[in-house]
């Protein structure tokens, strides 16, 4: 049995180990509050822009843009993959990197495979595995994100398809559906699918604004070829947006649950001091009682 | 005209604008434009420069935008751009810094310096200057 002083000093230890855990879930709940507020304001933006979107491709013709049209044949594919510079936020980073890993695996079998990381988990990763690393950026997931983090990327990503270095192009990141649960979703960005699927995520009450005919300036097939790259854009943005959400919201679980288990253990070991103790005192008493009887006799 | 038009201007960060106004004048990419109350649906791209507006008071307002895209409707003007600025917002300081670092790598114009991007920093930091100095 372990001595008095040796419980001691783990309860000590536990007890940092609680406060410490406490402390990141208090950061983590106050950035999670600034990223909450990020996507808010975020949203009239993009609600506006598929709007917008929207109405003109209902007027263009289906090959307006090069960006729309799929290769007849997929040879080298580029992933976008949004991690977190940090670690300790349970099973997040896992389980993004899980969904590449199947989707690899699966869909993508057997094609050039090149990755951009968003964070430095993915990046360690993907170093690690026999896939080539083109982009890297850290300090951006989690942090103050800019329009411009997703908009650089976005325009060499682009280039890139244009020349047909580059076939098609997959976003990887997490979805922050409440703060509970963040899931791992895959979307393909480019070629951009085909514009039925944008006009159709419009939302529907939009649709009685835009009876109007609208006067284009320049045509609206110049007008989509400038806004389809910029559609891009929003949807990287929006999964750097969520996927900085979610990890501060896994972090916050994580944290808790720490706390939680920090305060059981505080409590066996509490338990396991007190009976030590306790061994010890009748212990002394015995010795002392045993002396004295023997002093009689 | 007692009916006003209501201007909304959004960029990815916030809403810069949201109220109703008089009139708006911004910079499309065939030419600057005016709109008021009525006028026929529209949709432009933008070019970097300045919006002005006349507020419900009547003061006339400008805001800086960086390219992006318009929607006008007949009683609604929405903005979209990558970013927007008021006046009071732009940092006069850091607007002149950076004209003088653009116009610095125009004159030398050494090897290897993106020339385009230099002169769009110089025009973005001409405008901001010209917005932020009309509020005096």
């Amino acid at each position: 049995m372990a001595t008095l002083k040796e419980v001691k000093s783990k309860i000590g230890s536990v007890k940092k180990t609680k406060q410490i855990t406490s402390a990141m879930k208090m950061v983590a709940t106050s950035r999670l509050r600034g990223c909450q507020n990020n996507m808010e304001q975020f949203k009239p933006y993009a609600f506006k822009f598929t709007e917008v979107l929207g109405s003109i491709a209902g007027k263009s013709s289906s090959d307006a843009s090069p960006l729309l049209v799929p290769r007849e044949e997929v040879k080298k594919v580029v992933l976008v993959l949004c991690t977190s510079d940090r670690g300790l936020c349970g099973g997040f980073n896992i389980n993004l990197i899980d969904k590449t890993r199947k989707l690899i695996q699966s869909e993508l079998q057997g094609k050039e495979i090149s990755f951009c990381c968003y964070g430095k988990k993915g990046r360690d990763w993907v170093k690690k595995s026999p896939h080539t690393l083109d982009l890297e950026f850290l300090d951006v997931v989690g942090g103050k994100i800019g329009f411009s983090h997703a908009s650089t990327p976005g325009q060499q990503l682009i280039d890139s398809f244009l020349e047909e270095t580059v076939d098609e192009v997959y976003l990887i990141y997490s979805e922050f559906q409440s703060m509970a649960r963040q899931e791992p979703r895959i979307k393909k960005i480019l070629p951009i699918q085909s514009l039925a699927d944008v006009v159709e995520e419009k939302p529907a009450e939009a649709d009685e604004g835009f009876l109007p005919e609208h006067i284009c300036e320049p045509s609206s097939d110049t007008l989509l070829g400038e806004m389809l790259p910029k559609n891009v854009f929003i949807q990287i943005y929006d999964a750097l947006l969520q996927t900085s959400t979610s990890e501060h919201a896994a972090r916050m679980r994580a944290m808790e649950n720490a706390t939680k288990a920090c305060e059981d253990m505080v409590a066996e070991l509490q338990g396991i001091y007190n009976k030590t103790r306790q061994a010890g005192i009748t212990a002394d008493l015995m010795d002392i009682v045993g002396g004295a009887e023997a002093l009689k006799g | 005209m007692a009916e006003k038009l209501f201007l909304e201007v959004v960029t990815p960060q916030k809403a810069v604008v949201s109220e109703p106004v008089d009139s708006v004048v911004a910079p499309g990419s065939e030419g600057e434009f005016g709109a008021l109350r009525g006028h026929t649906p529209f949709l432009t791209s933008l070019k970097l420069g300045t919006l002005r507006y006349t507020d419900a008071q009547g003061k006339e307002q400008h805001l800086f935008v960086n390219g992006g895209f318009a929607e006008v409707l007949p009683d609604k003007v929405t903005v979209l751009a990558e970013s927007a600025e008021r006046g009071s917002d732009i940092d006069i300081a850091r607007a002149q810094a950076a004209k003088e670092r653009a116009e610095q790598r125009l004159a030398n114009r050494a090897a290897g310096i993106d020339l385009l991007r230099a002169e769009m920093a110089l025009r973005r930091a001409i405008h901001r200057l010209n917005i932020a100095s009309a509020r005096k």
